[in-house]
């Protein structure tokens, strides 16, 4: 492990730790939801990090298109298996939050919908590296559907977006709802950057084993 | 050879082997067959089925598009005629479009099928429903056939590859799906196009979306 990633991996630990004491201990119980909604600390970044990983996957796909590069096909495939692990974080913490809010474990919203349908999207992604044979054509095919599935993304949200006309609005990053108070902005930023640096590192453990491997096998 | 002249010639091939081995067409058209069955036993009487009839309709079109664009490359790979490909001159995308075309002519023409079957068994009336439905059907089967004749020389050099296509294929053509079955809504209960202007602009810009990376990226999947 170089040195930096061990100083990511590092820092990542502070920030988690912060993070948890930012979502437990300075953000006050929320009136309504109680403390259910203390989940959002760790759904939101969650989601966050996740489609951020999704856009590393496409630039590093267009990016092995372009010049073959073994690494870009490594950026890409180690950010897709993080970027499906935040995904998936962000999934079941949003079901388990809307258990006890919406009274149900699944509902067929929007955005539940959509980001499900993205879920489904790169787990095809990474099955389709593992039944390839040939690891270089491998990571050609998975070049092509890194490069397609981010055009993708945009219109599966907006489709689904559509068909469910009764969503609810999102609740953040929303122009002119600005109704949340600054401390639990203050905790979600802290726990974005928390999961985003555990993400980074996560992603450059995962390089370092993909290049072994490769050194190996050749 | 000009680009038009050599995808023009890939299209002609695979139009002559279907004329003269019927294999696509023939199972296609059994399969639609089928289909009709299976919905009406799971669905029973004809007020439900035409209740959900439009989302059917796409179910149909779906099912028969995975079984007949799954198979789009197996001639070339178990022919050993890949390398044919890989050597033809030129850019390489004229191939995909070539092939494309043919299995949006391959659809199309199931999908006549199918419509042709559901009037008949299920009396279902079109009437002047059929010129608004023929745009829907052109711009969603034109995306449903980009994404899947990638995909399908994609997988076609895959382990498992019956299994890969639809688990790769769905997820993507979850938008064309959508705009698709909402719009044939609207056709079929004589709304005019402009009232789902939306949705089909979303399925044009998918279309133009799917091509443009297949054309783009389709040299990369043909290296063997």
């Amino acid at each position: 492990m170089t040195v930096p990633t061990r100083v990511l991996g590092w820092l990542a630990t502070l920030g988690l730790a912060a993070g948890l004491v930012v979502a437990f201990g300075v953000a006050p119980r929320e009136v309504t939801q109680g403390n259910v909604q203390r989940i959002m600390y760790v759904h939101v970044p969650a989601v966050w990090v996740a489609y951020l990983a999704f856009t590393v996957v496409f630039a590093a796909s267009v990016a092995h298109l372009w010049t073959r590069s073994p690494a870009a096909d490594r950026v890409a495939a180690a950010s897709t298996e993080v970027g499906v692990v935040f995904l998936g974080i962000n999934i079941v913490t949003g079901s388990i939050w809307g258990k006890p809010t919406w009274g149900t474990w699944w509902t067929w919203d929007a955005r539940l919908t959509s980001v499900t349908v993205v879920f489904l999207m790169y787990l095809g992604y990474l099955m389709l590296r593992r039944m390839t044979d040939d690891p270089e054509r491998g990571a050609r095919y998975a070049a092509v559907l890194g490069t397609l599935a981010a055009p993708s993304i945009y219109l599966v949200h907006t489709s689904v977006y559509w068909w469910r006309t009764l969503h609810q609005p999102p609740s953040l990053l929303k122009a002119g709802s600005a109704t949340m108070p600054a401390v639990f902005w203050m905790a979600i930023l802290v726990n974005f950057a928390a999961l985003g640096l555990l993400a980074a590192y996560f992603v450059l453990r995962r390089m370092d084993l993909l290049r072994r491997e490769q050194e190996a096998l050749a | 050879m000009s680009y038009a002249r050599r995808a023009w010639i890939v299209l002609w091939k695979d139009l002559v082997t279907e004329r003269r081995s019927r294999e696509a067409l023939n199972a296609l058209l059994f399969f639609s067959l089928l289909l009709l069955f299976v919905f009406q036993f799971a669905l029973g009487d004809r007020e439900r089925l035409l209740a959900v009839l439009p989302g059917l309709l796409w179910l149909g079109f779906v099912l028969s598009g995975l079984v007949g664009l799954g198979r789009a490359f197996l001639a070339e790979r178990e022919n050993d005629c890949w390398e044919g490909l890989v050597l033809a001159p030129g850019d390489k995308s004229a191939i995909y479009l070539g092939k494309l075309a043919g299995n949006l002519l391959l659809m199309l023409v199931v999908e006549a099928m199918l419509i042709a079957l559901f009037t008949v068994f299920f009396g279902v009336e079109l009437g002047g429903a059929l010129g608004p439905l023929a745009v829907v059907l052109a711009l969603g089967t034109l995306g449903f056939a980009a994404v899947g004749t990638l995909f399908a020389a994609m997988t076609s050099q895959v382990r498992a590859r019956e299994l890969l296509f639809p688990v790769l294929l769905l997820p993507v053509q979850v938008p064309v799906l959508l705009g698709a079955v909402k719009a044939t809504e609207a056709v079929l209960a004589g709304e005019p196009l402009a009232g789902v202007a939306h949705w089909l602009k979303l399925l044009a810009a998918a279309d133009v979306v799917y091509v443009t990376v297949g054309v783009l990226t389709f040299e990369v999947l043909l290296e063997p």
